[in-house]
C-alpha cells in the first residue's frame, strides 16, 4: 500500500495480496468477537414479539469487547447499564455494517480498491476498531515506541499495529483533500 | 381484561424548598465528554468531530487539542436525551465518551 489518493469523489489505494488478507483477517475478527457479544446475550421471548431488542446491561468481561462498546457514564452503573441495554444493539450494529464494507470492497487477493466517501468512513471506523481491539490487547501508550526489542513477543504485532495507523491516517487526509 | 396504567397521579404540593432545589437540578445540562486515549489519532478525533457535529475545522481541532493536553473535554451539552444520542454516535466511532450531569 503506498496510501490513499482522492480521484474525484473516489478514494483510491492499492494493497498487497498480503495486506488484503491481513485486514481482512482483522476485520473478520472484530465481526466474531462482536457476534460472541450478541450470542452471550440472548433475546428472551418478548422482544421477539415486540422486535424491540434490548442489549445486556453490563459491560462484557473482555476488555477488547469492553473498550469497543464503552460505558455511557463513568460512575453511575445503573444509568450506563440501561444506556447500554438502549444502545448496546445498534452500536453493535453499526460496527458490524461497517466491517461488512470493508470485506465487500477489499478483493481478497489484494488489489485496487474504490471507496465511495460513505466507503471510506465505513473503513475509518472498521480501521479504528481494528486498531482499538490491537491497542488494547498490545497495552499501546501514547508514548509507544516505533518497534520494540525484537525479543519482545509483541514487535511483530506492534509492526502491524503501525501499519494499521499509517493506513487510516492517510485515508483520513485523503478524505479532508479536495 | 385489563384497562390502562393510571398515568394521572393525585397533585401533591411539596415543601417550597423541594421545588427551589428540584428547579435548580433541572437547569443543570447533560455534558458528553470525551477522554484521551492512546489510540485515536488526532486526525480521526477531529475528523469525527467534524463529522457527528458540524463543527468548523478549527472548533474541532481546539477540541481536539483539549482532550490531547487536558485529558478530556467536553464536546456538547444539552438534555439528557440529545447528550445521550451523541454518546452513542461517538462511541460508533470508537471515541471514549461518556456523560455527565454538569455540576
Amino acid at each position: 500500500m503506498n496510501g490513499w489518493r482522492r480521484r474525484g469523489e473516489l478514494l483510491v489505494g492499492t494493497l498487497s495480496g498480503r495486506e488484503a488478507g491481513l485486514l481482512r483477517g482483522m476485520v473478520g475478527q472484530i465481526r466474531d468477537l462482536l457476534a460472541a457479544r450478541v450470542a452471550a446475550s440472548p433475546q428472551d421471548e418478548l422482544a421477539e414479539l415486540t422486535g424491540i431488542i434490548a442489549g445486556p446491561t453490563t459491560a462484557p468481561p473482555d476488555r477488547v469487547l469492553a473498550r469497543l462498546l464503552p460505558d455511557f457514564h463513568r460512575e453511575d452503573t445503573a444509568l450506563s447499564g440501561g444506556m447500554r441495554a438502549l444502545h448496546e444493539p445498534e452500536l453493535v450494529a453499526t460496527k458490524d455494517s461497517a466491517a461488512g464494507v470493508v470485506l465487500d470492497t477489499c478483493p481478497a487477493g489484494g488489489g485496487r480498491v474504490r471507496l465511495s466517501e460513505e466507503q471510506a468512513q465505513a473503513w475509518l471506523t472498521a480501521l479504528n476498531d481494528v486498531r482499538l481491539a490491537l491497542g488494547t490487547v498490545l497495552e499501546v501508550t501514547e508514548d509507544m515506541p516505533d518497534e520494540l526489542r525484537s525479543e519482545d513477543p509483541r514487535a511483530p504485532h506492534l509492526a502491524v499495529y503501525h501499519w494499521l495507523t499509517w493506513v487510516q491516517e492517510s485515508l483520513i487526509q485523503a478524505l479532508v483533500s479536495t | 381484561m385489563t384497562t390502562p396504567v393510571e398515568l394521572e397521579q393525585t397533585q401533591v404540593d411539596p415543601a417550597p424548598d423541594l421545588v427551589a432545589d428540584e428547579t435548580v437540578t433541572e437547569d443543570r445540562p447533560w455534558l458528553t465528554i470525551v477522554w484521551n486515549d492512546p489510540v485515536n489519532l488526532m486526525s480521526y478525533v477531529t475528523y469525527v468531530f467534524q463529522q457527528l457535529f458540524g463543527y468548523s475545522r478549527d472548533k474541532a481541532t481546539k477540541l481536539m487539542l483539549d482532550v490531547h493536553h487536558k485529558g478530556k473535554a467536553v464536546v456538547t451539552s444539552g438534555s439528557r436525551e440529545k447528550v445521550e444520542i451523541d454518546v452513542a454516535k461517538l462511541h460508533g466511532a470508537g471515541l471514549w465518551a461518556t456523560m455527565q450531569r454538569d455540576t
